[in-house]
């Protein structure tokens, strides 16, 4: 019935296309070459943009020199930070003090904090000579010490990066729930951790960052097609510092080359750009370069956790951990310090603990920026929470899985309201290990121990439980600075029905990969009683759409909530008016007697009497003389998805932070030679709990993708530096990412609890692949009988366990 | 920097350019030719996005110079589909969900296809070897070993 000029013949399902894995709508395009990602817009006269970067990993810069670079043939011009400090103000900083008065601006401004900051940035008419050209800017620095160990950075001998705040503390709060006292009034023992160590690394997404830029010096406007995820945060962090209206920022994305939270504070960057296609009036285009990417760009939080202490009883009874979170959040604050309260979303982990009181400090480093990573700031605290599980299994001599079965949430009592307020709206994490386990072979383990011996092998096995909180209550941010004005979230989609009968429908979100213009389809389709093949989903996000809110974009697992929520609600809109105008065309048909079928609407019972939904968007659009003046249909709705949320309470920093927990179990089985610490994880399995699926196969990708990345960053994946600063893997061949030899079999199970919070009884997911570095970390253990202290454990690393295992728990009676 | 002509023929359509001796084969595709289906992940060699089949060999295009193309055949993810009909491997990869955001895909599908023409049926092992060049960030590789392995013969 519509003009739908791609075709992809999918079976109409018996019941509804919600719970189908329909095959992606983006998938014809991106397999023959066709999308189009940042690098491949082009415009006329466009500059290619390189930057100067930091050889130092902190220094006074004394001098700038451009000029040998401008006058080489084929340049266009240069921008420096003293330039960029007269034209914007600093970046808008989220901390309160002292991390508030951080003075951050798209170019270094005097000083360099991270080997790799940019300082110039030089335009060109190729990417070649805008390289060769920055080879010619002179800059001369005056060396300062480096700090690299978070540990350090508060000794009062040590320099200060950021002179205005003071020191090189960022942020500091207490969290306390409950009460330390009666936990250790009731325990049997108290074991105590001196040191856990969670390794800096990101997920270094294949397409690295970029932009192409132009301005509109007529109605001054910036065009900023970019792959930067996160728009809606760009917009506000660039708006002020250009002092422009967000309006004069129009942001389009199309196809992104992976995001993984890495692509969300690329706003300096981006704001260079808009200067430069101002100042020299022509399009920039600014690709990083793999190198650049990794010195530079969104490196997720480095995190230790010091003099931690766990009340239980004999029987493995958890009742209250304490300790001290020290993140280390590199050179400048960006999304930070965010860190220091997303976690909280996920306090006890899967547990029933009571008591906690997690004392965080964040410091600044000479490394590049922290930004989000997949799993943000929640993969840091439940590697954490499931190590102080195993660690504590170990030391009683109890049974991890008892350990866990024992202390897990129940089904029963879902929704289950956490010690600081937030509400786990379902699930059954018992059930799912029962699951994970059955998978790995659980009952044939210590037979497959014996036999492993034999061959001289330590088998090991570990279980890694992660929850994936998603949609976050941006409320929280104000624990962080009570100053902050935000709260709640949003997401925005339209749905319309053009002259001819299509449906079009516009996101505000940014996907990656996550296949948004499939799963909205299947959604609009149900409701309106069609094929997903007649549902047109724009790809990508256009902020001259009116299809995006302040928090619009594709992060921290919210789509299947907020986006499809977006969606449903304005089909349902559009549902709706077609009904109205179905109700006056057919004769006055009541409303409540009318269906949306086969791509019309039509009277229950009686086919025949059906309005095409062309007909329908004929009339509305462009055939409209003589319809009654109160008939208020446009068939273009747009509605803003908004959960339900309230602000929390900032003296007790109590408060639902998340509408949804999905949920991971997952189990790993690895061999590890004694003489060398080399080792393979020979099994391994991942449940997933997300709610309801509206794409199974989708939701089986972020699954299987999320354990991949897991897997790399446990075996071999970390941003090291050496005492200097100097970046040790900035490349693909020093920093490691699993390549197609490495996968292990994998085994995937799931169940469905439905969110009893949301439109569609979905939840967020995407993000769980945390639990594979827990689950390594816990078979490494198991194997070694060491104490898996960090969650980088390269074969090095194994062989430490094995040889130098550090003695770092105690166990003390209560 | 002194310029060259070549001809090179791309996807059976042949071009000649005046190109920079230091300009990548890759860049020269992407920027000169505006076939952008072909990627670049790394620079280094490492991540087989930029990956092409020159005169029937797999390559790496970045690691080539396009000078050194000149009077080469290329073929790049653009000339797999016979026009909107797409080869039962690309079909292969959307049943199978072996993509997600698409960066990898052209080159993970001219490594699959440079693969398959070799020997038209791998084992796992020879599909993962085969493979092993070509990073993927999303996927965790393992649908794609079923998306060749289901058009293996």
């Amino acid at each position: 019935m519509t003009i739908a000029p791609e075709k992809h013949e999918v079976a109409v399902p018996t019941k509804q296309w919600q719970g189908q894995s329909v095959p992606r709508k983006e998938d014809k395009r991106l397999t023959q070459g066709q999308g189009v990602y940042v690098d491949d817009v082009k415009r006329h006269g466009m500059g290619y943009l390189h930057f100067v970067r930091s050889p130092y990993a902190h220094a006074h810069i004394t001098s700038i020199d451009v000029s040998a670079a401008e006058k080489l043939k084929g340049v266009y011009g240069t921008l420096t930070g003293e330039e960029v400090a007269s034209l914007t103000d600093p970046f808008f900083q989220l901390a309160s003090p002292p991390g508030a008065h951080v003075k951050d601006y798209a170019l270094a401004v005097g000083k360099v904090r991270y080997v790799g900051e940019p300082i110039v940035a030089v335009v060109a008419e190729t990417r070649e000579l805008a390289r060769d050209a920055s080879e010619l800017v002179e800059v001369e620095y005056e060396p300062l010490e480096a700090i690299v160990d978070a540990r350090v950075a508060l000794d009062d001998a040590k320099p200060v990066l950021h002179e205005d705040s003071g020191s090189n503390l960022m942020w500091n709060g207490l969290y306390e729930w409950g009460s330390w006292d009666e936990a250790v009034a009731e325990a049997d023992k108290i074991v105590k951790i001196e040191e856990l160590h969670f390794h800096r690394f990101n997920s270094t997404p294949l397409e690295t960052d970029g932009a192409v830029v132009e301005f509109n010096r007529g109605v001054g406007q910036w065009t900023i097609f970019t792959n930067n995820q996160f728009p809606g945060f760009a917009q506000i962090m660039m708006g002020p510092a250009m002092r422009v209206g967000l309006d004069k920022l129009r942001f389009v994305t199309q196809d992104i080359g992976g995001g993984f939270g890495n692509k969300i504070t690329s706003h300096p960057q981006l704001t260079v750009c808009c200067l430069l296609a101002r100042k020299l009036n022509r399009p920039i285009n600014w690709t990083e370069w793999r190198t650049d990417f990794h010195m530079s760009m969104s490196h997720g939080n480095e995190r230790w956790f010091h003099d931690t202490e766990i009340a239980v009883k004999s029987d493995g009874t958890l009742l209250g951990f304490k300790t001290k979170a020290l993140d280390d959040a590199g050179a400048y604050l960006r999304y930070e310090p965010l860190g220091g309260v997303i976690w909280a979303q996920v306090t006890p982990g899967m547990y029933r603990w009571k008591h906690i009181s997690l004392d965080f400090t964040q410091v600044a480093t000479n490394k590049a920026p922290c930004s989000p990573n997949r799993g943000y700031s929640r993969m840091q605290h439940l590697w954490f929470t499931e190590r102080m599980i195993d660690i504590v299994a170990r030391e009683l001599e109890l049974d991890p899985v008892e350990v866990r079965k024992r202390n897990y949430v129940r089904a029963d009592e879902m929704p289950y309201t956490t010690p600081n307020g937030c509400v786990y709206d379902s699930g059954d994490y018992a059930k799912m290990l029962d699951v994970a386990l059955d998978l790995i072979g659980w009952d044939g383990i210590e037979q497959r121990r014996a036999e492993a011996k034999e061959r001289g092998k330590l088998l090991g096995v570990g279980i890694g439980s992660t929850l994936d909180s998603g949609t976050n209550n941006f409320g929280q941010s104000r624990m962080i600075n009570p100053e902050l004005q935000f709260s709640g979230n949003n997401e925005v989609a339209t749905v319309k029905l053009d002259i001819f009968g299509e449906i079009v429908v516009t996101l505000g979100t940014t996907p990656q990969g996550q296949g948004h213009e499939t799963t909205a389809a299947q959604v609009v389709a149900d409701i309106l009683g069609c094929s997903v093949d007649d549902v047109h989903v724009r790809s990508g996000h256009d902020s001259y759409w009116n299809s995006h809110a302040g928090f619009s974009g594709t992060y921290a697992s919210q789509f299947a909530v907020t986006g499809l929520g977006a969606v449903k609600g304005a089909t349902d809109m559009l549902a709706e008016q077609i009904k109205r105008l179905g109700s006056v065309i057919l004769g006055g048909v009541p409303e409540d007697q009318l269906e949306l079928a086969e791509g019309s609407v039509r009277i229950k019972g009686n086919p025949e009497a059906a309005l095409p939904f062309m007909a329908c968007g004929a009339i509305i659009n462009a055939n409209n003389a003589g319809l009654p003046e109160d008939l208020d249909v446009t068939l273009n709705c747009r509605y803003v998805y908004r959960p339900p949320f309230e602000v929390p309470d900032l003296e007790r920093k109590y408060g639902n932070l998340t509408l949804t927990y999905a949920t991971q179990i997952h189990a790993a089985v690895v061999e590890v030679d004694p003489e060398t610490g080399y080792y393979e994880i020979v099994d391994y399995a991942a449940t997933d709990d997300c709610g309801v699926r509206i794409n199974p196969q989708i939701v089986e990708g972020q699954v299987m993708g999320a354990t991949a990345q897991a897997l790399g960053a446990v075996q071999h994946e970390a941003y090291e530096y050496d005492d200097d600063g100097n970046l040790l893997t900035p490349n693909f061949y020093d920093y490691h990412v699993p390549h197609a030899l490495d996968m292990p079999p994998l085994e995937t199970g799931y169940i469905e609890t439905p969110s009893p919070f949301t439109p569609l009884g979905t939840k967020g997911m995407g993000e769980g692949g945390g639990a594979g570095i827990h689950a390594v970390c816990a078979a490494l253990q198991d194997a070694t009988g060491a104490t898996v202290w960090d969650s980088w454990n390269p074969y090095k690393r194994v062989w430490e366990h094995l040889n130098r295992p550090r003695q770092i728990v105690e166990v003390v009676d209560a | 920097m002194s310029d060259h002509s070549i001809t090179v023929t791309v996807n059976g359509v042949e071009y000649e350019r005046e190109v920079e001796a230091r300009k990548l084969l890759i860049h020269f595709v992407r920027d000169d030719l505006d076939l952008t289906g072909s990627h670049i992940g790394c620079d280094t060699g490492n991540c087989g996005a930029c990956s092409m089949i020159v005169d029937g060999t797999l390559v790496k295009s970045c690691m080539m110079l396009a000078v050194q193309a000149d009077g080469a055949t290329v073929e790049t993810v653009e000339g797999l589909a016979d026009g909107d009909e797409l080869t039962p491997l690309q079909q292969s990869f959307s049943e199978h969900h072996a993509l997600q955001c698409g960066y990898c895909t052209p080159g993970m599908l001219i490594s699959a296809t440079a693969l398959l023409r070799a020997n038209p049926s791998p084992s796992e092992e020879e599909i993962r070897k085969a493979l092993q060049g070509n990073i993927c960030r999303c996927t965790g590789y393992w649908n794609i070993f079923e998306a060749v392995k289901a058009v293996a013969k």
